[in-house]
């Protein structure tokens, strides 16, 4: 049995791809079987983000559908043997993720998967509800900024009660925090939101902080999730997030501001 | 770092404190909203009209509390007569 996360936020442009694509490279590199699913119908952006839009044949809604079966929609990762994308439908309106669709589809995957990475769309509509309906864990991508903080805390209060844990009164979802574009110099000046605040205020586990980057954008740019490059700061916190969330007890770090040395002062870094 | 902005990070609060302060606010109400039923403005209006028939009262006179706890949910009204009650009928 596969155990499905749902990457979710209510809010958009916080990083939820971004996440999905990072952390699903991230467990599958462990060996584990994985699997991401884009919900986001109609405004897929997955399969961009893992850099595999142009093998886009059949999508999640032609299985829901039974136009095509698994194995024919579901993508292999070219740079990961156990990593496998199933993308969104670019053309069908988000009506067409039925509850027992979505379900036959993670019941089937779960026969052959360990983890399951649902990609939420923004918002608190059908497509969002159906990513999390199913959910075992969520991890709750927030910026630290106070509409994200505030959304995040309604899609916390929604997972509690319109899940499918919630309804069958099984063990609650487990949530976890997962903060980015953080920002330790304006965090320090006292412009942002602490992760103190933050944890504070939406009382959770603290998955991963994630700190504002440029490889974030440079990886979108070549559709390679941001944990592959191993090199910079948002890849490496991703690693420790994935860590994290197996079970490695891995001290955080990117949130104190770092000091420059003289060079990087001269040059830049 | 300009010389600026060294004076800008002495400042007692910076923003974060603000948001912060207005975040716990807005949450907590939030929350407290989410479990409520969703009846209930509509019963506060309701009994508002109903004591209306027999005396003059504000708006703001009727309060209905929900709380939830373990086991029971409590559902507290609290309604202020004004002192001179002027009786209808």
């Amino acid at each position: 049995m596969a155990r499905i996360i749902v990457i979710t936020s209510g809010k958009g442009g916080v990083g939820k791809t971004t996440t999905a694509a990072a952390l699903a490279m991230g467990l599958a590199q462990q060996g584990h079987r994985t699997a991401v699913i884009d919900f986001d119908v109609g405004l897929r952006n997955l399969d961009l983000i893992m850099g595999c839009e142009r093998r886009v044949v059949y999508d999640f809604v032609n299985v829901i559908n039974q136009e095509a079966n698994l194995n024919q929609a579901l993508i292999r990762d070219k740079r990961c043997d156990s990593l496998y994308v199933l993308p969104a439908s670019q053309t069908r309106d988000k009506e067409a993720l039925t509850k027992e669709g979505v379900g036959r589809v993670l019941e089937e995957l779960s026969q052959g998967f360990d983890y399951i990475v649902c990609d939420s769309p923004a918002g608190i509509e059908h497509g969002a509800n159906m990513a999390m309906y199913f959910a075992d864990d969520a991890i709750v991508v927030t910026n630290p900024e106070v509409s994200s903080v505030r959304d995040s805390d309604r899609m916390l209060g929604i997972l509690s009660s319109k899940s499918r844990r919630a309804e069958t009164n099984a063990e609650p979802i487990r949530e976890y925090l997962l903060l980015t574009r953080y920002d330790p110099l304006r965090v320090q000046n006292g412009d942002m939101l602490s992760v103190r605040d933050v944890q504070e205020i939406l009382s959770l586990d603290l998955l991963g902080v994630v700190p504002e980057s440029k490889a974030v954008l440079n990886a979108s740019n070549s559709g390679v999730p941001v944990i592959l490059d191993r090199e910079s700061d948002a890849g490496q916190a991703y690693g420790d997030a994935v860590g994290r969330y197996l079970g490695e007890d891995v001290p955080h770090r990117f949130l104190e501001v770092q000091k420059k040395g003289f060079f990087s002062r001269l040059f830049g870094g | 770092m300009g010389l600026l902005d060294l004076f800008r990070a002495s400042r007692a609060r910076g923003s974060a404190t603000v948001a912060k302060e207005r975040l716990q606010i807005l949450v907590a109400h939030d929350r407290a909203e989410r479990g409520r039923p969703s009846y209930l403005p509509k019963l506060q209006r309701e009994i508002i009209e109903v004591i209306r028939k027999y005396v003059e009262i504000d708006m703001n006179a009727v309060s209905v509390n929900y709380e939830q706890e373990d086991t029971h949910e409590i559902l507290e009204l609290n309604i202020i007569l004004p002192e001179t009650a002027r009786h209808r009928a």
